[in-house]
């Protein structure tokens, strides 16, 4: 069944009697169907879960032939680039469709990081730094990595004690980013610091496209409970050059929290994916799994549950949909649909994540099956760029005025 | 009815809290400290050290080796354990195979192996769970056939926990495959070297090995093992089930839990505020705190109906939905306090230096615990089945 899946939508205004009248169109371009089938048949042939889990016990924690194959052979890292910068022409829904596709074989792939944040950031600051890296994301050759979480911030992305400061033509870094997904195959990294101001204030926060590989830089590298690898990154009075500024001087906090936004979204349609992928195999499970003399799926207590999953994998994908399609609203808006998509998602991929497993039983909490993986990642899923709670509390501050 | 300890009780208090504080071992503290896995010597050394004290199966009777403490006494003791945060004594021969064998043992088995569970010389695993029987406890289809003075058990066990380092395990076994479900089944005690017992490994979500597969091959078991009569294996079955549903509640445990959270939260910044500030977590402790105080006093009750010589009884049942439940949340708010920090995989962690840490220690092992304790609401019996046996038992519906 392919019911409501994202599909594309035209929203068209009219000044009237009714202030807003939508006309919706849920059907996808033929681009993006190709896109999706493509992108959906390579998985299928590469990342099942046996090479998923030999990807992350290898060396490196992946296998960089996909990362070159997804660029080179498919053009897929190219979907939501202009064509001007050697792209498709895409934007968000490219990446929301991509980013569910990659959910539903839980991928290692820094997509999130590498097109949705670098990107996103590249293509909204534009000028000669776009036209110098966006190609060479399209062709596989760069990897970013986004260093922005810090142990006192929380999912606060402005407060940050990561300093860039000012030195002759360039600045000098000191600090320490947490968590940073993917840094370990990092060619550069996005990194957000105070040129000014300081504590949670929104002046003086400034966002850089640094070379991962600057004298100064130190990393912990460890991998991720959901099968990525991540780094901690220290700033040692590490030396960038001025042109790795991205936007205005302490100005930044709107670029980073639009891309912030992008990528929460990304998130959730990855969330679409995985949780997807959690319901099905739990209805398959059900139906083959026999206790007392019959498949546990005819239990009423196990139905009623595994529909309640169904409506909440739906309920995300229509979130999802949303929220991609008010990513370029006002910034109050965009900023209310993003956070009721996420606060909405974090909740489903906990009830599904969980509910899967309890489904399976004994067998769901074990490595073997890939179900377990799943809740994994969509364990990770439920606080990345903020929690439920975080997401509730922003929308309150932006819809509940006193 | 009274709330207050009495004068004795709360001597009896200091005592044991004075004694946890002298004898508890310190290598054993810096490695929970430290977030290690926990060695069978780890578990052990605990262990000897209270059974030398005689306080090691204080829920026993006193011929037995109990230490004959009235219920409020043994609610003081597991407090004083919990707050201290001692790591728990196996509960596969204390609370499991110990109370089977004096309540339905031969004189025999009583008298060789119920000081092998006390003194901790033997580690005892737990036989119950097939891949094809988990709820359905009763389609169990490992079987043991007669043959002279021996069973001939073939099979395959799952879910054993620590059967790595079992000296002993408890097997349900079907002796009858002609009767019905539950009526031919046996309770054999086997002893884990035998020739034909072979475990292997289960790895848990949290990368841990807890669980095992246990495979019966042609193994060998003197019909001297077998407790209470043929094919009666049953009411053992269900007399340890209620047994170990009401150890399963472990307020004492998820006390200390919520305190654990407190504690994260007062540390743990969330942008201009401690987290212990931000409203919406606030509201998450003081409604797992109240929900366990709920437990508690249940479990009170429940305890003051078997001190009035009720045994523990199909409500026990509401003990562990609650008690499950509340363990899960608390590794939840553990997760959910740790932030970014719950995302790095602590056994992945090369050698490190102080000056750059990965994140605070209390955050290692909350994602792997969250995981990991999935689990409290399917073993046990799942919640679904505790639901089945509350409106069957009690409301007799």
């Amino acid at each position: 069944m392919r019911n409501v899946d994202i599909k594309m939508l035209k929203q068209v205004q009219h000044d009237g009697p009714l202030d807003r009248i939508i006309i919706m169109d849920f059907s996808y371009t033929e681009t993006q169907d190709m896109i999706r089938e493509t992108l959906s048949r390579f998985l299928a042939d590469t990342y099942d879960f046996d090479s998923r889990n030999k990807m992350i016990a290898s060396g490196s924690g992946r296998d960089p032939g996909i990362w070159k194959a997804l660029a080179q052979d498919l053009g897929m890292l190219g979907a939501s680039f202009s064509e001007d910068h050697g792209g498709l022409g895409g934007g968000h829904l490219e990446n929301a469709l991509i980013m569910e596709e990659l959910g539903k074989v839980i991928a290692i792939e820094p997509y999130l990081q590498t097109v949705v944040l670098g990107g996103g950031a590249l293509k909204a600051v534009g000028g000669a730094i776009a036209d110098a890296v966006i190609p060479e994301i399209i062709g596989g050759n760069v990897i970013i990595a986004f260093a922005y979480a810090e142990p006192q911030g929380r999912y606060n992305l402005a407060n940050i004690r990561t300093t860039a400061k000012k030195d002759g033509a360039g600045y000098v870094l000191n600090g320490h980013k947490g968590v940073v997904y993917a840094a370990p195959w990092a060619t550069h990294l996005l990194v957000t610091a105070r040129t000014g101001g300081s504590g949670s204030e929104a002046n003086g926060v400034s966002l850089f496209l640094i070379d991962a590989n600057s004298a100064g830089i130190v990393r912990r590298d460890y991998p991720t409970v959901d099968g990525f690898q991540a780094s901690e990154v220290y700033f040692e009075n590490v030396a960038i050059p001025g042109d790795a500024l991205l936007g205005d001087d302490g100005a930044g906090l709107p670029l980073i929290e639009r891309i912030v936004d992008e990528a929460t979204v990304a998130v959730c349609a990855e969330a679409c994916g995985v949780t997807a992928k959690l319901h099905s195999g739990t209805l398959e499970y059900a139906r083959q799994r026999n206790q007392f003399g019959q498949p546990i799926s005819r239990f009423q207590v196990l139905q009623h549950r595994m529909v309640d999953m169904f409506m909440e994998v739906e309920q995300s994908k229509s979130m999802t949909t949303m929220a991609t399609l008010k990513l370029d609203l006002p910034a109050a808006e965009r900023m209310a649909a993003v956070s009721a998509c996420k606060a909405k998602v974090s909740r489903a991929a906990k009830f599904v994540g969980q509910s899967a497993i309890q489904t399976h039983g004994g067998i769901g909490i074990t490595q073997e099956l890939a179900i377990g993986h799943f809740f994994k990642r969509a364990t990770m899923i439920e606080s990345q760029f903020g929690s439920a709670d975080h997401h509730y509390e922003r929308f309150e501050r932006l819809t509940l005025a006193d | 009815m009274q709330l207050e300890f009495s004068p004795e009780e709360i001597a009896f208090q200091q005592e044991v809290r004075t004694f946890i504080a002298e004898n508890y071992p310190k290598n054993l503290r810096s490695v929970q400290d430290e977030g290690h896995d926990l060695s069978k010597e780890d578990f052990l050394s605990w262990h000897r050290i209270l059974a030398k004290k005689g306080w090691i199966a204080p829920a026993w009777p006193v011929e037995y080796g109990g230490t004959g403490w009235t219920a409020t006494q043994r609610f003081i003791w597991s407090e004083e354990l919990a707050a201290a945060d001692c790591v728990g004594t196996m509960p596969f021969g204390l609370s499991m195979v110990g109370p089977v064998i004096y309540t339905f043992g031969t004189p025999e088995q009583k008298a060789r192996f119920l000081p092998g569970i006390l003194s901790g010389d033997d580690w005892w695993c737990q036989g119950y769970s097939e891949p094809g029987a988990g709820s359905d406890l009763a389609s169990l289809r490992t079987k043991a056939v007669r043959d002279g003075d021996h069973y001939v058990v073939n099979g395959q066990k799952t879910w054993t926990t620590m059967a790595q380092h079992a000296d002993w395990g408890f097997f349900l076994v079907r002796t009858d495959p002609d009767a019905k479900a539950q009526e031919g089944i046996s309770f054999l005690l086997i002893d884990m070297k035998s020739p034909g017992v072979t475990v292997r490994p289960i790895i848990t979500l949290g990368g841990e090995h807890e669980v095992n597969e246990v495979w019966l091959e042609d193994v060998r078991v003197p019909i001297e093992n077998r407790v209470y009569e043929e094919n009666k294996g049953w009411t053992c079955a269900k007399f340890l089930l209620a047994h170990e549903r009401t150890g399963i509640a472990a307020v004492a445990r998820s006390k200390r839990g919520v305190e654990k959270i407190k504690a994260i939260a007062r540390t743990e910044q969330d942008g201009d505020r401690p987290l212990i500030a931000n409203p919406f977590f606030k509201r998450k402790i003081s409604e797992l705190e109240i929900d366990l105080t709920a437990l508690e006093f249940t479990e009170l009750r429940s305890l003051a109906g078997e001190a009035a010589g009720k045994g523990p009884g199909p409500e026990s049942s509401l003990l562990k939905i609650k008690g499950s439940e509340i363990q899960q949340r608390i590794t939840e708010l553990a997760l959910e306090a740790v932030g970014h920090y719950g995302a790095p995989y602590f056994r992945g962690f090369g050698e490190g230096d102080n000056e750059h840490p990965i994140g605070p220690d209390y955050a290692h092992r909350a994602a792997p615990t969250y995981f990991n304790t999935r689990k409290t609401t399917i073993y046990g019996g799942s919640n679904e089945i505790q639901r089945n046996i509350i409106a069957k038992m009690v409301l007799g519906i």
